[in-house]
């Protein structure tokens, strides 16, 4: 899982080391692919990833190419769902349902259930056994808060894998970020990576 | 005024003070430009903020701060941030007003198809499935044809959006709002007959008596 929504607020440091290192195969769930050299678009770029998990990959035609050659399966998950069936993951629920998807593709092959008269779908939770998070500060425990539209599928996705390793643009002593504006708790996050400053 | 200024003016009369409003990316976002005066909407931003505006003149943009499209924004004074289980916990859970959306096309059943063209184009779906399903009120603003061909068909043949009817459509040759009895034709834009709405559009529309010319916005 790798946080951010078209680049903002994903890890890029973190996404920079995975191409050097060559990690491949990799099932890459988020909210989207990105652009060609942008955030998760440097992964599809080098062709590491062999399944993708998004809700959008429209604006990565390299994800689409990759798709149709049949080399990249994608499985489209309506962005409100992906959500959802992500924090079921991370909060222990079995499942969450849905009006979202019900009668359109986003149906076939899933269970329906009726509550009060209407239908919804049953969408199964997604873990993973990593979670890619950016953070704008962290304090040496781990805590982490977020900046604006940063945030997005972040404090979800820190939830819901075995492993969480955070970047942080700023990583500040304990105590620095006040209670209630830690948004995830150090108590899962695994490992914290500073942000390379970029100079200029 | 070009096709797509018109359909974005005449769509923000739709819009009513104190909406929660969430506009698509590309001719829905012209909207916020042609708001009425006195009327004040919260504009939505499914990635994540509620109080979003244009980035003003001469403001840096943020890495942190951008549209769903990617594009960098400002917020309001008085903007909210969340995370993106809450921000479709205000798309589904009823606390969206309006939701403005483009279309590839929309039937008889107001059924809107939007997201993918089997075989050319599969961009996926984003949030647009949990907004239509979502929504109080669903618009679509698109043009009325594509390369000559109609968009608004007795029954979609792109896969669905939703089974959800949306709640009106804007074109640049006309409005034509969903009721139980079918598609009804309320407005036809300056300089466009009945006939030449009926003529560009597939799906059968109801024609009242008094169909009137499309109003827009300053």
């Amino acid at each position: 899982m790798i946080g951010g929504f078209m680049g903002c607020g994903s890890p890029h440091g973190l996404i920079d080391e995975l191409v050097r290192q060559g990690k491949k195969d990799l099932t890459v769930i988020a909210n989207d692919t990105a652009r060609p050299g942008v955030g998760i678009g440097k992964l599809i770029s080098a062709k590491l990833v062999k399944k993708v998990v998004a809700s959008h990959i429209g604006t990565n035609p390299e994800t689409q190419a990759q798709m149709i050659a049949g080399s990249l399966e994608v499985d489209l998950v309506p962005q409100g769902t992906l959500a959802e069936r992500v924090r079921a993951a991370g909060f222990g629920l079995g499942a969450i349902v849905t009006p979202t998807g019900v009668g359109t593709v986003v149906e076939d092959g899933k269970r329906t259930i009726d509550i009060d008269g209407r239908t919804f779908l049953v969408e199964l939770p997604i873990s993973a056994d990593f979670a890619l998070v950016n953070a704008k500060r962290a304090d040496y425990r781990g805590n982490l808060s977020y900046a604006f539209t940063a945030r997005n599928f972040n404090p979800l996705i820190a939830m819901a894998a075995e492993v969480v390793i955070a970047e942080a643009e700023d990583i500040v002593p304990v105590g620095a970020i006040d209670p209630d504006s830690v948004v995830t708790p150090h108590v899962v996050v695994d490992y914290l990576v500073p942000q390379e400053k970029k100079n200029g | 005024m070009d096709d797509k200024t018109l359909i974005a003016r005449r769509v923000a009369l739709e819009l009513k003070d104190g909406d929660l409003v969430n506009l698509g990316i590309g001719l829905p976002t012209m909207v916020a430009q042609y708001l009425p005066p006195g009327i004040d909407v919260s504009f939505q931003s499914e990635n994540g903020i509620v109080g979003m505006q244009a980035l003003p003149a001469g403001v840096s943009p943020s890495a942190d701060l951008t549209d769903a499209g990617g594009a960098p924004i400002g917020a309001l004074p008085g903007a909210f941030a969340f995370d993106s289980a809450m921000s479709f916990g205000l798309i589904r859970g009823g606390h969206l007003d309006i939701t403005v959306l483009g279309g590839l096309q929309v039937d008889e059943l107001g059924q809107l198809a939007n997201w993918m063209v089997p075989g050319k184009m599969v961009p996926g779906m984003g949030g647009a499935m949990d907004l239509v399903s979502g929504a109080k009120r669903v618009i679509v603003a698109m043009t009325h044809t594509a390369k000559g061909a109609p968009k608004i068909l007795k029954r979609c043949t792109l896969p669905l959006t939703s089974i959800r009817s949306v709640d009106l459509i804007v074109t640049e040759m006309a409005v034509i709002r969903t009721t139980p009895e079918g598609l009804v034709l309320s407005e036809v834009a300056p300089g466009v007959s009945v006939d030449q709405v009926l003529a560009a559009t597939q799906a059968h529309l109801i024609v009242p008596d008094d169909v009137s010319v499309m109003a827009v916005a300053a």
